[in-house]
C-alpha cells in the first residue's frame, strides 16, 4: 500500500520536479538571452493576447527582454537563495535548539534570550541595517536569508528536545551507556525531525517571499541578476498596461509555494513509521 | 442529602424493572482494526441499589461500552447496533438533543484520570457548581451549601478550603473525590465509574471503594464499575460480568464467579490475579552486588532571590544492599521516593549525599566514558512500556544497541539480539518490526531483552508490570523469575503493589515519605509487620484474605 500517492501530492511533486530541473538547467533552456535588451519589442503580450507575438510566449518587459526566460533565470535566483537560506537557518537554529535543550540552565537562557531578542526585532530593519553597512553582495544575501527564520529552529528544536529527552527510551537509552551524541544523532534526532521538516516547508515559501520584498525595495539582488521577486516589483508599475510581467513571477510563487507545503505534508507522513501501518 | 434524594428528577424506571438494560449492543471499529466490533452482542442489566463490575483485560471493550452507554462515542465508532433501554426508551434511537435531556442528569460518569478530567484553570468548587447550575435554578448561596454537603459526602476534608482549591493543589485522591461529587451533584440513578481507582494508592482506592459502597446503599444508585483488578471486584461487587474480545463471557453474583467460575476465561483471569502470598525462601548466597549506604537526594527550589526557598527531601539515608541472585522489592505509595532511589542508584538522578557500590565499585566516583563503560552493569526497566522503546527504531536495532556501544560487532549484536528475542518468548521475526506493532506486554519483553542484552549484574524493575493486565503481568513477572534463576542477576523491584512484590520479592523495603521504614522477608513482613505504615499498606490491599478461583 506504500505505492498510493494523493493526486494533488503527484501534481505538487511533479511541479516541483520541473522547478528543479528548470532551476538546475536554466541556462540551457532558456528561448532567449534573458539579459538582452530589445526596445522595438517592449511590452509585447503573451503568444494568445491580441498584443502578443509568437516569438514571445509569456510576452516581454518594459525593455523587451523575453519574460519567460527571465522567468526561468530568476527563478534559479529565487529558489537557489531560498534553498541556501533555508538550510542555513535550519542548521544553525536545530544546532542551537539541541545545544539549548541538552544543557538548560544558563546556556539555555542566554541562547533563548539571543532568539527572544530577534523575534522582537522587525527582520527587514536587521536587513536594512545590515546591508546598508556591509553593501550588497550575493554571498551578503544568502546569509541575510539564514538569519531569517533560525530562531524558528532554535525554539522549536528546543522544545522537542526538552520534551524527546525526557521520555523513558531517552533514560533506556542513557543507561546503555550511550553517549550524547548518540542520544542526539540517533533517537532523538530522527523522533524530532518531521516536526522539524514541516517547518522547512513553512521557511522556503517565507524566504522566497522575503526575498520579493527585499528586490522590491531594491535591497535584494542586485541586476544584472534578476529574481522572481525583483521582476514582480518591476511588473508593479505596469499592471495596468502589461500585467503579464506581474502576473506570471506572481503565480509562480504562488504555485511554488503552495507545492513545498503540499509536498511537505506528504513527507512528514511518510517518515512516520506509526503511520505506515496504519495506512495499510 | 436526603432531602435532595427525595428531589429525584423524573423520569425514572420503577423498582422492579432494570435501571439500564444493554440489548444486543455492537460498537463497530473502524475499518483496519484487529476486529470488526470493539463491543459485540451486548446483553446485559443494571439494578437499581447494585454495584455491577464489569471485568476484562485491556482491549476486551468495557470501556468503549461505558462510553456507548454515555452517548460519548465518536466517528465510526457511534454507529452502534441494538439497544440502551433507560427509562422506558431506547437510548440510542434518540437523537443527541433528546438524549442529553433524559440522562443529562440521570447518568454521570467518572474517569480513570481524576487529574486529567478536572480543569486546572477553575477551582474545584466551581466546576461542581457549574454542572448544578446547568441543571437547576438554584441560587448562588444554595449552589454553594449544596457542594459543601457533596464535598462533605464524599469525605474530602475541610470542603470551604477545597471549594477554593485548584486541581493541582489536590492530591489524585482528592480530585478523584471532587469527579465522584460532581458526578453526585444531579443525585444520577446511574453512576459509571470507569476504573476509578487504578491511578490511585491502595489506601486511597480503598476509601474511595468505602464511598462507593457507602454511595449505594444511601442513594440506591445503579453502579456500573469497570475495573481490571479481582481484587477490587471481590471488595464491592453485587453482581460481575466479564468481558473478552467485546464480548460477555460470563455474568453472575460475585461468590459465584469468584469462587465457581464455569467460563474457562475466567478461570485463567482469576489464576492470574496476584496474591499476597510470600514465595517460597530460597537460599542467597552471593556476594553483594549492590550497596547503597546513607543515601539522600533533597530537590531545593528557589534561589537568592526568591522570597521563599524550599526544599523536598525526596529520599533520606537510604541504606539497602542486594546479592547476586536476589530481588529486593522497593514498595511504597506515590510521592513515596521509590523511584527517586532506584534513580539515584542508575545517576539518571544524583544523589545529594550516600555511597552506591555496584559490584565492589564506586559508582557514584565515575565520570564521562568510565561511566558509560560502568552503565552496563545496571540496566532498568521503566512502567510505560509504550514510551520506553525508541518509535523509529527497529527491534532487533534496540537490543543491540547495548552491545555495539560496548563494542560488540553488529553482526555478534544482531545475532544476540535474535537469540534473547527468542528468550523472551518473542519470534526473532520481531527484530525487523516497529515498537507501535507490539502490545504492550510484548513491548516489555523487549524492554527485558533490551537489559539482558548487556548481562548486567544488576536490573531494576520500575513498576515494570504496573501498567499490564493481570493475565500478561504474571506472564512477565514468571519471565523475570526464570532469567534470574538462569543468569543470577540481582534485581531491585519497585512497586506499589504489595502482592506483586510478595509474589518475586526474597525481601521488602517500605518506603514512606522518603524512608525506608521497614525491611524483612515477606512472610516476616505480613505475619509480623513492625510498623503501623506497614500494617496499613496490608490492610488496604483489595482481595487480601480472599482465595481465588
Amino acid at each position: 500500500m506504500r505505492g498510493r500517492i494523493n493526486p494533488i501530492t503527484a501534481i505538487a511533486a511533479t511541479f516541483l520536479v520541473l522547478v528543479a530541473v528548470f532551476s538546475i538547467f536554466g541556462h540551457f533552456l532558456t528561448p532567449h538571452d534573458p539579459y538582452q535588451h530589445n526596445l522595438l519589442s517592449r511590452l509585447v503580450g503573451p503568444a494568445w493576447t491580441e498584443e502578443g507575438s509568437s516569438e514571445f510566449l509569456l510576452g516581454t518587459d518594459r525593455l523587451g527582454r523575453d519574460l519567460l526566460s527571465r522567468l526561468i533565470v530568476g527563478m534559479q535566483m529565487s529558489v537557489g537563495v531560498a534553498l541556501l537560506g533555508t538550510m542555513i537557518g535550519a542548521v544553525v537554529g536545530t544546532t542551537v535548539g539541541f545545544i539549548s535543550g541538552h544543557f538548560e540552565g544558563w546556556v539555555d537562557n542566554v541562547l533563548m534570550m539571543i532568539v527572544d531578542i530577534q523575534l522582537s526585532l522587525p527582520f527587514i530593519l536587521i536587513a536594512l541595517t545590515l546591508l546598508a553597512f556591509f553593501g550588497n553582495s550575493l554571498t551578503l544575501f544568502i546569509l541575510l536569508m539564514g538569519m531569517f527564520g533560525w530562531e524558528t529552529y532554535a525554539r522549536l528544536a528546543r522544545g522537542l528536545v526538552l520534551s524527546a529527552k525526557r521520555q523513558a527510551y531517552s533514560a533506556a537509552i542513557v543507561s546503555l551507556g550511550a553517549t550524547s551524541a548518540r542520544l542526539y544523532g540517533r533517537h532523538i534526532l530522527p523522533n524530532i525531525a518531521s516536526a522539524l521538516i514541516v517547518q522547512l516547508t513553512l521557511t522556503v515559501p517565507a524566504i522566497i517571499l522575503l526575498e520579493t520584498a527585499l528586490s522590491f525595495l531594491g535591497l535584494g539582488v542586485q541586476p544584472p541578476n534578476t529574481s522572481l521577486g525583483q521582476i514582480l516589483g518591476e511588473g508593479r508599475d505596469y499592471l495596468g498596461s502589461a500585467w503579464w510581467i506581474a502576473v506570471f513571477p506572481g503565480l509562480l510563487i504562488f504555485s511554488i509555494t503552495l507545492s513545498v507545503g503540499v509536498v511537505g505534508d506528504a513527507l512528514r507522513d511518510r517518515f512516520d513509521p506509526t503511520l505506515k501501518t496504519r495506512r495499510t | 442529602m436526603t432531602q435532595a434524594h427525595a428531589q429525584r428528577a423524573d423520569p425514572l424506571p420503577d423498582t422492579k424493572t432494570p435501571l439500564l438494560r444493554w440489548e444486543g449492543l455492537s460498537v463497530p471499529l473502524p475499518t483496519g482494526a484487529d476486529r470488526p466490533f470493539a463491543v459485540e452482542g451486548l446483553s446485559l442489566e443494571l439494578n437499581r441499589n447494585e454495584v455491577l463490575c464489569l471485568v476484562g483485560e485491556s482491549g476486551s471493550g468495557k470501556s468503549v461500552t461505558a462510553l456507548a452507554t454515555m452517548g460519548l462515542l465518536k466517528g465510526e465508532m457511534s454507529r452502534t447496533a441494538g439497544a440502551i433501554h433507560f427509562g422506558g426508551q431506547d437510548l440510542t434511537s434518540l437523537t443527541p438533543d433528546a438524549r442529553r435531556t433524559l440522562t443529562g442528569a440521570q447518568l454521570s460518569m467518572v474517569f480513570q484520570e481524576p487529574i486529567a478530567s478536572l480543569n486546572p484553570f477553575y477551582t474545584a468548587g466551581a466546576q461542581v457548581s457549574e454542572t448544578i447550575r446547568t441543571h437547576s435554578a438554584a441560587s448562588k448561596a444554595e449552589v454553594y451549601d449544596k457542594v459543601l454537603s457533596l464535598f462533605d459526602e464524599v469525605r474530602l476534608p475541610n470542603p470551604a478550603q477545597i471549594y477554593r482549591a485548584y486541581p493541582h493543589e489536590l492530591s489524585g485522591g482528592q480530585c478523584q473525590r471532587v469527579m465522584i461529587a460532581s458526578a453526585l451533584a444531579l443525585d444520577p440513578a446511574v453512576l459509571i465509574a470507569d476504573e476509578p481507582t487504578t491511578a490511585l494508592d491502595v489506601t486511597t482506592q480503598a476509601q474511595i471503594l468505602n464511598l462507593m459502597l457507602a454511595l449505594r446503599d444511601n442513594h440506591e444508585t445503579g453502579i456500573l464499575f469497570i475495573t481490571h483488578d479481582f481484587g477490587v471486584v471481590s471488595e464491592i461487587a453485587d453482581r460481575v460480568a466479564v468481558m473478552r474480545h467485546g464480548e460477555l463471557v460470563e455474568v453472575g453474583l460475585r461468590e459465584q464467579i469468584l469462587t465457581d467460575p464455569q467460563h474457562e476465561y475466567t478461570k485463567a483471569l482469576l489464576a492470574a490475579v496476584p496474591k499476597l502470598a510470600p514465595r517460597a525462601a530460597r537460599p542467597v548466597t552471593g556476594d553483594p552486588v549492590l550497596e547503597v549506604g546513607g543515601l539522600s537526594k533533597t530537590y531545593r527550589s528557589g534561589g537568592f532571590l526568591s522570597r521563599s526557598r524550599r526544599e523536598v527531601k525526596a529520599v533520606t539515608d537510604a541504606n539497602l544492599d542486594i546479592r547476586r541472585g536476589e530481588t529486593l522489592g522497593v514498595v511504597g505509595e506515590s510521592g513515596s521516593g521509590k523511584t527517586t532511589l532506584s534513580q539515584c542508584i542508575i545517576r539518571m538522578v544524583e544523589p545529594s549525599e550516600g555511597q552506591v557500590q555496584i559490584a565492589g565499585q564506586d559508582f557514584l566516583a565515575l565520570h564521562g566514558a568510565d561511566l558509560r563503560a560502568a552503565r552496563r552493569r545496571v540496566q532498568i526497566i521503566f512502567q510505560d512500556p509504550y514510551t520506553s522503546l525508541d518509535p523509529r527504531q527497529k527491534i532487533g536495532d534496540a537490543i543491540a544497541e547495548g552491545p555495539v556501544i560496548h563494542g560488540t560487532s553488529v553482526g555478534e549484536a544482531t545475532q544476540l539480539s535474535h537469540d534473547l528475542l527468542a528468550a523472551v518468548g518473542l519470534d526473532p521475526s520481531a527484530a525487523e518490526r516497529y515498537p507501535h506493532e507490539f502490545s504492550g506486554g510484548q513491548r516489555q519483553r523487549i524492554c527485558i531483552a533490551r537489559a539482558l542484552a548487556l548481562q548486567p549484574d544488576l536490573l531494576i524493575a520500575d513498576e515494570s508490570v504496573s501498567a499490564l493486565d493481570v493475565s500478561v503481568q504474571a506472564q512477565i513477572l514468571k519471565l523475570l523469575s526464570d532469567i534470574q534463576e538462569e543468569r543470577g542477576f540481582a534485581m531491585l523491584f519497585v512497586t506499589h503493589d504489595l502482592r506483586v512484590a510478595s509474589q518475586v520479592c526474597d525481601r521488602i523495603c517500605v518506603m514512606q515519605q522518603g524512608r525506608i521504614v521497614e525491611t524483612g522477608a515477606p512472610d516476616q513482613l505480613f505475619a509480623n509487620a513492625q510498623q503501623d505504615y506497614t500494617r496499613t499498606l496490608l490492610a488496604a490491599v483489595p482481595g487480601a484474605t480472599r482465595v481465588f478461583g
